[in-house]
């Protein structure tokens, strides 16, 4: 299991998702990928696009105005 | 069995194209999403920056959609291709600088490579024959399937029997007369079929499904085009049209003042690349000045950011003014309502 990092602070939403996209895009069911983006909008979007795409969300968490999200990449 | 057909939707977070994906996935075809975000989408991004929005959670109407649907969504940065299809639009622009036509042909064509790639059989688009008065009319219609390249792939099923045959009808991947046959302005059809399917809290987007159809907005891009001398712009431009009060007092510079403290927050990510000033005898809003301003524009950008803080009566107000590492303070007496023209106002 790959555990990755993806820094996606100061961009606005979509780009975040967009970026999670394609870094998922390049790893396997079971790796782990956590995300810090600045936009609150990540906390509903992330979570969904997960949803929709067979991927889960382990973690969520707000600190000093970064929000932290862990996945675990689904079969894709 | 015959192996399940498989078709791309162009998805816009809107009620037309989440129909359309539905009215064929009624058919046993197995349909994906696939959202296009040139940079000007309303999606999120005001939401995200201004505080006042924030009581009532965003959402991504896109992604929204598709969960409702149960279908898999691909979102697609084509931010710098875009840029060929607003600056040279060859059907020209809309009532703003919406260039429409060249933005659906460019879709379409987007997706029909998309489906080449990913083996997928054909496209789906929610348009509506008559809907929008530059985009989707009878006219354009064989031009959209044309210019893209997608040809009879492409299938408009909330209209499809005004329409000839595609590929998908022939073949018998969709059942022509399970299609609509909608057309004109009116949204009652639609409304109805998405209660029959249960639909309902959809995003329903006033103008179209992006900023270029927004008269101020688009006013400040021509400004801005017109300033620089040259029509083009990066993602940072494309975001700062969105953001604060735009003034521009000569051809030289203009101010980007934030209205309230999200976009205060937000401008603050800016400070490294631009001139910015905000006073600090007073509180007032931060500015940031874009274009290649001289000391005495930058003192009257003071005069005028001093004027939208709590100091706009007092007799001399400081504003700070960093520009890259270097800081300074002056000492400037507002300006009065009426020394700042409307014409400056963008
Ligand atoms: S409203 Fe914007 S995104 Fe929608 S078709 Fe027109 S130019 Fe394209």
């Amino acid at each position: 299991m790959n555990k990755e990092f993806l820094d996606a602070r100061r961009l606005l939403c979509p780009l975040p998702v967009i970026r999670v996209q394609d870094k998922v895009k390049q790893l396997n069911a079971g790796d782990r990928l956590r995300v810090v983006a600045t936009d609150p909008g990540v906390m509903q979007d992330i979570p969904a696009w997960c949803r929709i795409n067979g991927h889960r969300v382990l973690q969520t968490e707000e600190k000093h105005g970064e929000f932290f999200i862990v996945l675990e990449v689904g079969v894709q | 069995m015959s192996e399940q057909k498989k078709a791309a939707a162009l998805i816009s977070g809107g009620l037309d194209s989440m129909l359309a994906a539905k009215v064929v996935m009624e058919q046993g075809v197995h349909v994906e999403g696939i959202n296009f975000f040139t940079g000007f989408c309303v999606e999120g991004h005001t939401h995200a920056i201004r505080s006042k929005d924030k009581a009532k959670p965003k959402r991504n109407n896109s992604l929204w959609v598709a969960e409702q649907l149960g279908i898999k969504l691909h979102i697609i940065d084509i931010i710098e291709e875009y840029k060929q299809v607003l600056l040279n639009p060859r059907h020209g622009y809309g009532a703003h600088m919406n260039p429409c036509l060249d933005c659906k042909i460019f879709m379409v064509d987007k997706a029909r490579q998309w489906i080449a790639e990913n083996g997928f059989d054909f496209i789906i688009t929610g348009e509506v024959i008559g809907q929008r008065p530059m985009s989707q009319r009878r006219q354009t219609m064989p031009i959209v399937a044309r210019e893209s390249g997608a040809g009879d792939l492409l299938l408009r099923p909330l209209c499809a029997l005004n329409l000839p045959e595609t590929l998908p009808e022939r073949q018998g991947w969709v059942k022509r007369d399970l299609l609509h046959d909608f057309s004109g302005r009116s949204r009652k059809p639609q409304m109805a079929l998405a209660e029959k399917y249960g639909f309902d809290d959809y995003a329903q987007p006033a103008g179209g499904c992006c900023f270029l159809t927004d008269e101020h907005y688009s006013v400040k891009l021509v400004d801005l085009w017109k300033a620089r001398g040259k029509r083009d712009y990066d993602l940072d431009d494309v975001m700062l049209l969105k953001v604060g009060r735009h003034i521009r007092p000569n051809p030289d510079f203009k101010l980007i003042i934030a209205r309230e403290e999200g976009e205060n927050r937000f401008l603050q990510g800016y400070r490294k690349q631009f001139i910015s000033m905000e006073a600090v005898s007073h509180r007032g809003p931060l500015t940031l000045i874009d274009g290649s301003p001289s000391s005495e524009d930058l003192n009257l950008a003071a005069r005028i950011t001093a004027r939208y803080g709590q100091g706009r009566d007092a007799q001399q107000v400081e504003v700070k003014v960093l520009d890259k590492d270097q800081e300074r303070l002056l000492k400037v007496k507002p300006l009065s309502v009426d020394e700042i023209p409307e014409a400056w106002h963008v």
